[in-house]
């Protein structure tokens, strides 16, 4: 049975501007111990996704369609129920470790803080169990920092502090959101080591959202491109990197400056992301996309499958794309 | 070679800080953000700073707008000190070098329109210049950073983050500067936003023969749009090269540990690549360690680290870096071929 299986989910909030609809009909599944990137511009939903997946959507979002974890429906159960499963089976590292950390209290706290809400722990054991993992993220000399505060830590170690926080009830599933986004190169070089030893270490499955193609490539196995809130294409990390087989991949991936090859000019995809309160009927890359003809602009194409366990959604033959 | 538009003379930029829990009648600490920086910049050029954050790119690039003071060392605009201007000489100068911000929204008044915006730096500049003739100008300059002239009425807020960094663009060019100093401009966006972002500001610079000082932390970007890159790090610069022949071939620890830390968007080449290469993060710069400033995550140091700071070598045309002993274990480190 898969752990995780997203079909059909969307998500949208209602906003003084319209609607804005921000996942649209997304479906995916994922296995215990697999992980998946999840790729795409700011706006195409990626965030969005997971937070409806969490149920932590804010309080002008609905979502519809069906997410099971381990066989169980966990869309828009009641706050009591989902609180068992966060922490405890699913956690998620958000992008800013400042924001998500409280200022006011020492590390130790608020990590003891999970372990004795979500599973009744002494503060004591909790407090040990907090020094311990702070250890197993590689925080040098751990028990003495249980007593520090959020602002004495830098970015990396902050991060670090993260995702130890959010091991603590091992659970079986993390989402990383942008985890590395405001560190930089070399500290997230770490941050990306530690999550590959996360899933070795601990078996978790991983979900890793990003928009940095560079960092999936040494870290997932499989791969999700998303646009507008829909699929674009998902496959191993290898076949969607080597063979893109949409025109939204290849323009992602031929944007990226690269220090093993030379290039000429940026190749760019013209226009800006889509705008989520007035999708176009079609394809919500049509506008921007080098294929786009008639069919694009009027139907969106469905999800198929090709080759082996991929999955693309573009009218344009495949041999175009290239 | 040409004659450079600017030199960076030894420059060292120091700060006073209160440190925590001091007395009030402690002296206060000196935090050196950058320290005997010495670089040159050609017309029409791009040179490149790197390095991670809080290694004093910002502040060097301060003080070569004059934002900042050097407290020792020399900044010289075409063979002048800038610290020797008068003030109404400086004011003048301000015309020929512009900045651009990292982040693009926060960089812009929110209560003032598009427009405003970019004829403000030609209405202080130029004061005399007519109403028509400011609009004529702004109307081209958006029309050339590819933003709709129509949209001059509009309100930064109303813009993607991609659109606010064109307007930050046609706001520094605005007043025709001879140099744009960009601090991580394109950080803040998405990778195909980043793109045209880059190829606009090459068409730019090739159209009006710019020189660009190019700061940033990801050495893809840095390399993909300068012709020369310096790497600093605490402060220093650990060395500087024409843009190809340091990628191609660096020198120092340090550069070769940012040139292998960078992520290849193939996962063939990135299982093959080392990781991690870089253990732990940059010391306090109120506390910098003695001698080689590098030498606490450096994978070849040597117990003569600790004792002196390395001195600056020519290893090449147009290549300097600070470490006596460059470009050694090679084959245990260098991962780029």
């Amino acid at each position: 049975m898969a752990l995780l299986d997203v079909t059909d989910l969307s998500v949208s909030f209602d906003t003084p501007d319209g609607q804005v609809h921000a996942v649209n009909g997304m479906s995916l599944t994922l296995d215990p111990g697999d992980s998946l990137a999840i790729v795409g511009e700011s706006g195409s939903g990626k965030t969005q996704l997971a937070f409806g997946i969490l149920g932590l959507l804010a309080k002008n979002g609905t979502s519809r369609g069906s997410v099971k974890f381990n066989g169980q429906e966990i869309l828009n159960l009641p706050e009591a129920q989902l609180n068992k499963i966060r922490a405890n089976e699913i956690a998620m590292i958000f992008q800013d470790p400042m924001t998500s950390l409280n200022p006011y209290m020492r590390v130790g706290e608020q990590m003891a803080e999970v372990l004795m809400l979500h599973q009744g722990t002494s503060k004591r054991d909790a407090l040990e169990d907090s020094a311990k993992m702070l250890d197993a993220v590689r925080i040098p000399d751990a028990r003495s920092r249980l007593r520090m505060y959020p602002h004495e830590f830098s970015g990396g170690m902050r991060q670090r502090i993260m995702a130890a926080m959010a091991l603590l009830c091992r659970p079986k599933l993390l989402i990383a959101d942008e985890p590395t986004t405001a560190l930089d190169v070399t500290v997230q070089n770490q941050i990306m080591e530690l999550m590959a030893d996360i899933q070795r270490d601990f078996g978790t499955a991983l979900i890793l959202i990003t928009h940095d193609l560079g960092i999936v490539a040494g870290t997932c196995a499989e791969t999700l491109v998303m646009y507008g809130g829909q699929v674009m294409e998902h496959g191993t990390t290898d076949d969607v990197f080597e063979a893109p087989s949409h025109p939204y991949t290849l323009g992602l991936l031929k944007a990226v400056p690269r220090l093993d090859v030379p290039q000429d000019a940026l190749q760019t995809i013209p226009g800006d992301p889509p705008d989520l309160t007035a999708l176009p009927p079609g394809c919500p890359f049509s506008p921007r996309c080098p294929l786009s003809h008639e069919p694009c602009k009027r139907t969106m194409p469905p999800l198929e499958a090709f080759g082996s366990g991929r999955f693309r959604a573009c009218h344009a033959p495949r041999e175009d794309v290239a | 070679m040409s004659a450079p538009l600017l030199d960076v003379d030894n420059v060292s930029v120091t700060f006073n800080v209160t440190r925590q829990g001091a007395w009030p009648w402690t002296p206060p600490g000196k935090l050196q953000a950058v320290k005997d920086a010495t670089i040159a910049l050609e017309p029409g050029k791009t040179l490149g700073l790197v390095g991670e954050s809080g290694s004093g790119k910002s502040t060097l690039a301060r003080a070569i707008v004059g934002t900042v003071h050097a407290s020792a060392g020399r900044v010289l605009w075409r063979g002048e000190d800038l610290r020797a201007m008068s003030p109404a000489r400086q004011r003048a100068h301000g015309r020929h070098v512009q900045m651009i911000f990292q982040d693009p929204l926060a960089a812009l008044n929110p209560r003032m329109t598009v427009g405003q915006v970019v004829a403000e730096p030609l209405t202080t500049h130029y004061p005399d210049l007519s109403k028509s003739e400011v609009r004529e100008r702004v109307g081209k300059m958006m029309e050339r950073v590819g933003l709709l002239p129509a949209l001059v009425n509009r309100y930064p807020h109303e813009f993607s983050g991609g659109q606010c960094q064109r307007i930050g663009i046609a706001r520094a060019l605005i007043t025709e500067p001879e140099l744009v100093v960009c601090d991580e401009p394109v950080s803040a966006l998405d990778v195909s936003v980043q793109a045209q972002v880059v190829n606009l500001l090459q068409d730019l610079q090739r159209e009006r023969g710019l020189s660009l000082l190019f700061i940033a932390h990801d050495l893809s970007v840095v390399r993909h749009i300068s012709h020369k890159i310096a790497v600093m790090y605490l402060g220093r610069i650990v060395e500087s090269a024409a843009a190809a022949d340091l990628i191609a071939n660096p020198r120092h620890p340090y550069t070769r540990a940012l040139i292998a830390s960078v992520p290849i968007p193939s996962p063939k080449a990135e299982r093959a690549r080392h990781r991690p290469v870089l253990e732990g993060e940059l010391p306090s710069p109120l506390a910098p360690p003695s001698g080689c400033v590098f030498r606490t995550r450096c994978p070849i140091v040597r117990p003569a680290c600790a004792e002196r700071v390395p001195p600056v070598e020519h290893v090449g045309p147009d290549h300097v870096v600070a470490c006596p002993y460059h470009g050694q274990d090679a084959e245990a480190q260098s991962s780029t071929a």
